[in-house]
Parts: structure tokens; C-alpha cells; sequence
């Protein structure tokens, strides 16, 4: 099974991409797969089915959307009020009065940047030289990129805030960016891609006198504009959601990222005050929920692409 | 660039460092040398990082569960063996083994089974799937630990939604925060919320890739659905459920940001602690870094045991 396979997962409307690839696709006569009738009962069942899981995904996140503009008053009261009324924006501006807010949001724009732009050049370079440079000990040098995925972050985190303790780099961006650097799962998703590139094309341009960096920027980068995408925007998503080493790295609003921020909301005072901190909850999902918005298809692409070579 | 953990060769006398020639296409004799070196410049600072913040912090760790370090101080002693006995034989390691399970089971088992279910009903043709679609994947996108915030207050005993619901239905609601099965139950449920789409898509994928001529010349031979299911599907699916068992308990074994928002690890102290978690507690708040060295070291080899045990299963399933 290709990774193109993956494009028609949430929209099947889409024709198959350009034949950027040399493997044959022979996925797509299978789109109609279950399509004979089987009856309207059973098509009933199907939409009460689809009925009940929009609700089970939908109701919580309306749930804390409407909290988040409730009064204080009204967000304790039995039974719950599923509406806000009167509804009220006092959850946001204190949100953004009594937390440095907007530090964290500033915080984790910076790193979310920084880390993924290094992520994403060091996993194209590294994914060019491993698929398309020749050199002895390239298989073992693969190896040893692809089996980081099998350690845990969770592992290694102890020996790392020593050694980023001892640089005096905590709570600084360098000391919570540069030890995310390191990119395994990009490197392995591009070079899938690259070794799947038509041969004759860059055997030509090779003849034609490009140099190899020539070659990565006008002939192999071009052809591989959607993997890119894709492996971009998961990465992004990544780096934005990242919580464990931000969170032992980060003391204060001037590294703390958001969802570490939200943490340090949480714990202002014994009872959590509700109102604010769903404010907060709902302004760090809006970005991420937006962009998959706009491109689900391709972040899709990215967070599947693992799983389907076969 | 000399010295370089990708090709030690490269420094070989006449080779020297990268050649100025740039346009023309490398000759053979000395075309090699620049490729080498090409490529060791564009590894090079990819390994590094993984090799400064992954695999040496992994060697490490080993070491620093010999010792008493704690996290803040220069000194380590090694004490031996005597972080890895007390482990062994606290009263604790019990529940956290135990709770560890439970969340990894019930993560593992209920995000594979509900998510090819999902993936069969919209691989059915109903109009608006692609939108059903869209939203079951969703919060897979999202913060876990805004989630994890979201969902506390979900699951709020006195004014959270999940109350609001039982009283309407005139159900019993049980105490979230403070009993601890419940506890353990809040965080198991809000994780496969959130990372249910991620099994769903990935079957979808491979029900979208399967052969449906199978699946019809089993139902023109008479065989039911349930026969057709188990006989033609799974078997085709069998390389997709592999590597869903083996991503999907990876990543259920590493949670800690929904524990560390929601409980804590508590109430009664560890009723939702897993492993992971009691790594971070150990090292961090106890500000014993060494026995949290012990923990992941362990988990460490539990996972490595566990992925061994995984593929050989699958191969031997292969073979049959």
C-alpha cells in the first residue's frame, strides 16, 4: 500500500493526485467497496450510528465552549445551564488580565517556529543524503535515525535536564528547542518519499550537470511539495501540543508555552475557577482546530504515512 | 567537517575536505569523496542531536539508576543494586504496575476495536461522512493537556457535564476526583477521546486499500457477515492491527500530560499513577532522580520485551 492511498481517507470527492509516483496505485477501485444497498434499516442504523458519534466528540467541546462564556455564577448551578445567559466575554478578559497570556502564546509561537523549521531542514537534508547520496554505512546510519522513534521522551528526559541544567539553558528557549531538534519520524517519512521519485527524472538531471544541491532544490524539493506539507504540518502540530519537556524546562511566563501556561492557570488557586481557565482551554485548540480545518487532508497524510508501507 | 560518525573514511589522504567543484557532474575517483562528504555535512547535525538527547540520555539513565542522585546536586553515589531491590519490593510498584496495565489494556483495546468500527460504519457510503469523518478525527489534533483541563471540568462530581447527564437519565454519579477506579477511568476515557481518530484513520486507510472482490465473492458463496468479517477482512487487515498495537501501546504507556492536568497521579496518591508518571514524581518532586532512573529503566525494557514479543507473534502469524 502507497502513502497516496491515505489522500482519499477523509474525502473521497478529490481525483487521485499527479502521478508523482512510480508505484502504481491500485487503490481506487476499491472506493466503492461497500456501496451495494443493504437495506434501509441498515442505513438507518448507519446514520443513527454517525448521529451518536458526532454527539460523543461534539458535546464535550460545546460543553466547554459554552462554559467559557458563562457567568461565574452560572457556571455553578443544578442542573447545568446549556446555554450562557446572559452570555459574557468576562472569562476572556480576565483570562488575559490576571495570567500573562499573551507571553505564552508568544512563547509558544517562537518555539513551535523554531523547532519545526529545524526539524523540517534537518529532516529533508538528512532524508537527501540517506536516499539519494551514495556513501558507505547508509544503511546502518538509517538504522540508527529510525530506532530513535522506539525511545521514549519519557526515558530520556532525566539525563537531558541534567545536561541542560548543567549548560544553564532551563528556562531559556534554546534549552527547550534544541534537544526537540532532532528529527527521526521526518526523516523516515522524506525519505520514503525521495526513494519514491521517478529514477529516470533525476538520472536525467544528474546527466544534465546539476550538482546534488542543485538537484535537491530544482528537482527532487518540486516533486515532493505534497510530503513536505504534510510532514510540516505535523510536526507543527507536534511542537505546539509538546507538554512534558516544556513543562520540566519552562518556570515562568518568559518560556512557559501555552499548555504549560494553562497548567500554571490551574493551579493559581485551591478551587479552580472555571470560567477563565475554559477560556484558556478553548483559545489553545482554536489555531490547531482551525488549520486542520483548512488542511486536514494533508495533516492526515503526514500523521498516517507511518503506518502504510506495508 | 573531518571527523564524522558517518563515514570515518572520509578523511583518507588526497580526498581532503569538499572540493570546490560544484557544476559539473562528479567524476568517479574523486566524485566519491565529495559525496561522502556532502552527505556527512547534511547527517551530521541530525545525529548529533539524537545522539546528545536520545541515545546517550538512554545509556545514562542506566547508569543514574545505580545512584542516589537527586536531581539537583553534582553528586551521585552508586549504591548498587539497592534502587532496583527497593522497586522490586515497595508496596507501591504493585498499584502503579497495576494501574499501568489497566490504562494500557483498556487504552490499547478499546481505541483498536472502536476505532475499525468507526472506520467500518464510514467506509459505508452515508451521506456526510466525510464530515463524521473530519470530526471523530479532530481532537486528535488537539492539546492534551488542554484537553486534559476541558475534560476535568467534564467530569466535574458536582457541576461537570457527565453529572449533568446521569442526573437527567436518574443514574448514580460517582465521584471522579476522589475514588480512585473512577479516577482511573476519567483519564482512561479521556484519552481514547482524544486519540481515538488516530486508530479510526488508520483503518479507514486500510479498508480503503483492501481487495473488494474478496469481500464479494465470499458473500456470492453464501458466507454471512460475521464469516465474511473474520475470514476476508481481518486476515487483510492483520498488517494494519500489528502495527496499530504496536504504535498505539507505545504511545498510551507515554501518557502524561492528560494524568498530570486531570490527577496528578492521585487521589489516594497514585490511583492514576502509571510508570511514566511515577518517573516524573520520583525525579522531579521527590527529588529522587536516581529510583526514577530505576522506574524508566525498567519500563525501558518492559517496552523493549513487549515490541519483541509483538513482531514474533506476528511473524508466526505470518507463517500460519
Amino acid at each position: 500500500m502507497s502513502t497516496s492511498t491515505i489522500l482519499g481517507t477523509l474525502d473521497d470527492e478529490k481525483a487521485p493526485e499527479a502521478p508523482t509516483r512510480r508505484r502504481r496505485r491500485r487503490a481506487s477501485h476499491n472506493v466503492e467497496a461497500s456501496t451495494h444497498n443493504r437495506g434501509p434499516l441498515w442505513t438507518a442504523a448507519g446514520y443513527a450510528g454517525m448521529v451518536l458519534v458526532v454527539l460523543v466528540v461534539a458535546v464535550p467541546l460545546f460543553w466547554i465552549l459554552i462554559t467559557s462564556f458563562k457567568e461565574r455564577g452560572d457556571i455553578y448551578v443544578r442542573p447545568a445551564q446549556w446555554w450562557p445567559d446572559p452570555a459574557t466575554t468576562a472569562n476572556y478578559s480576565e483570562l488575559t488580565t490576571r495570567i500573562p497570556f499573551f507571553d505564552y502564546v508568544r512563547n509558544s509561537v517562537l518555539i513551535t517556529s523554531a523547532t519545526s523549521l529545524a526539524k523540517i531542514i534537518l529532516g529533508v537534508i538528512s532524508a537527501y543524503a540517506l536516499s539519494l547520496l551514495r556513501f558507505p554505512g547508509r544503511s546502518i546510519v538509517f538504522l540508527v535515525v529510525i530506532a530513535a522513534l522506539m525511545v521514549p521522551n519519557q526515558i530520556t528526559v532525566i539525563s537531558n535536564y541534567a545536561l541542560v541544567a548543567q549548560l544553564g539553558w532551563r528556562n531559556t528557549y534554546q534549552g527547550i528547542i534544541i534537544p526537540l531538534a532532532g528529527v527521526a519520524f521526518g526523516t523516515f517519512l522524506m525519505r520514503n518519499q525521495f526513494l519514491n521519485l521517478p529514477g529516470e527524472i533525476i538520472e536525467a538531471a544528474r546527466l544534465d550537470g546539476a550538482g546534488p544541491m542543485k538537484l535537491l532544490w530544482r528537482v527532487v524539493m518540486p516533486m515532493s511539495w505534497p510530503t513536505l506539507v504534510a510532514f510540516a504540518l505535523i510536526t507543527v502540530v507536534n511542537e505546539w501540543n509538546e507538554y512534558l519537556w516544556p513543562f520540566l524546562m519552562a518556570d515562568d511566563e518568559s518560556t512557559a508555552t501555552l499548555p504549560v501556561g494553562l497548567t500554571f492557570l490551574q493551579n493559581n488557586d485551591g478551587v479552580t475557577n472555571w470560567g477563565p481557565v475554559m477560556a484558556g482551554t478553548v483559545l489553545a485548540m482554536l489555531p490547531i482546530l482551525v488549520l486542520f480545518l483548512f488542511l486536514q487532508r494533508q495533516m492526515i497524510k503526514g500523521l498516517t504515512a507511518g503506518a502504510v508501507k506495508s | 567537517m573531518q571527523s564524522s560518525v558517518t563515514h570515518p573514511r572520509s578523511a583518507t589522504p588526497g580526498t581532503g575536505g569538499p572540493p570546490p567543484e560544484v557544476g559539473p557532474p562528479p567524476r568517479r575517483s574523486s566524485g566519491r569523496a565529495w559525496e561522502w562528504s556532502l552527505a556527512a555535512l547534511l547527517l551530521l547535525p541530525n545525529l548529533v542531536l539524537l545522539i546528545v538527547f536520545t541515545y546517550r540520555p538512554l545509556l545514562d539513565n542506566i547508569r543514574l539508576s545505580f545512584t542516589d542522585w537527586n536531581v539537583s546536586s553534582p553528586i551521585a553515589n552508586p549504591v548498587g543494586l539497592s534502587n532496583y531491590i527497593e522497586w522490586f519490593g515497595r508496596d507501591d510498584t504493585k498499584i502503579i504496575v497495576g494501574n499501568t496495565l489497566v490504562f494500557t489494556v483498556a487504552t490499547v483495546g478499546i481505541s483498536m476495536a472502536v476505532g475499525l468500527g468507526l472506520a467500518l460504519l464510514l467506509d459505508q457510503k452515508l451521506r456526510g461522512r466525510n464530515l463524521v469523518r473530519s470530526v471523530v478525527f479532530a481532537p486528535f489534533v488537539i492539546s492534551g493537556a488542554a484537553i486534559g483541563i476541558a475534560f476535568q471540568f467534564v467530569f466535574d462530581p458536582n457541576y461537570g457535564l457527565i453529572r449533568d447527564l446521569l442526573v437527567r437519565i436518574g443514574v448514580g454519579v460517582p465521584d471522579f476526583y476522589q475514588e480512585p477506579g473512577w479516577a482511573l477511568f476519567m483519564v482512561t476515557v479521556t484519552y481514547i477521546w482524544k486519540n481515538i481518530g488516530y486508530t479510526f484513520v488508520i483503518y479507514l486507510a486500510a479498508l480503503q486499500g483492501r481487495r473488494a472482490d474478496l469481500d464479494e465473492a465470499a458473500e456470492i458463496d453464501g458466507a454471512s457477515a460475521w464469516t465474511r468479517f473474520r475470514r476476508v477482512l481481518m486476515p487483510q487487515l492483520r498488517p494494519t492491527t500489528f502495527f496499530l498495537s504496536i504504535t498505539v501501546l507505545l504511545s498510551s504507556v507515554q501518557v502524561f500530560d492528560i494524568i498530570n492536568v486531570m490527577t496528578r497521579g492521585g487521589p489516594q496518591g497514585n490511583a492514576t499513577t502509571t510508570l511514566v508518571y511515577q518517573v516524573y514524581q520520583e525525579t522531579f518532586v521527590n527529588q529522587r532522580a536516581g529510583y526514577g532512573a530505576t522506574v524508566a529503566t525498567v519500563m525501558f525494557v518492559i517496552l523493549l520485551a513487549v515490541t519483541v514479543v509483538q513482531v514474533r507473534f506476528m511473524d508466526r502469524g505470518k507463517k500460519a
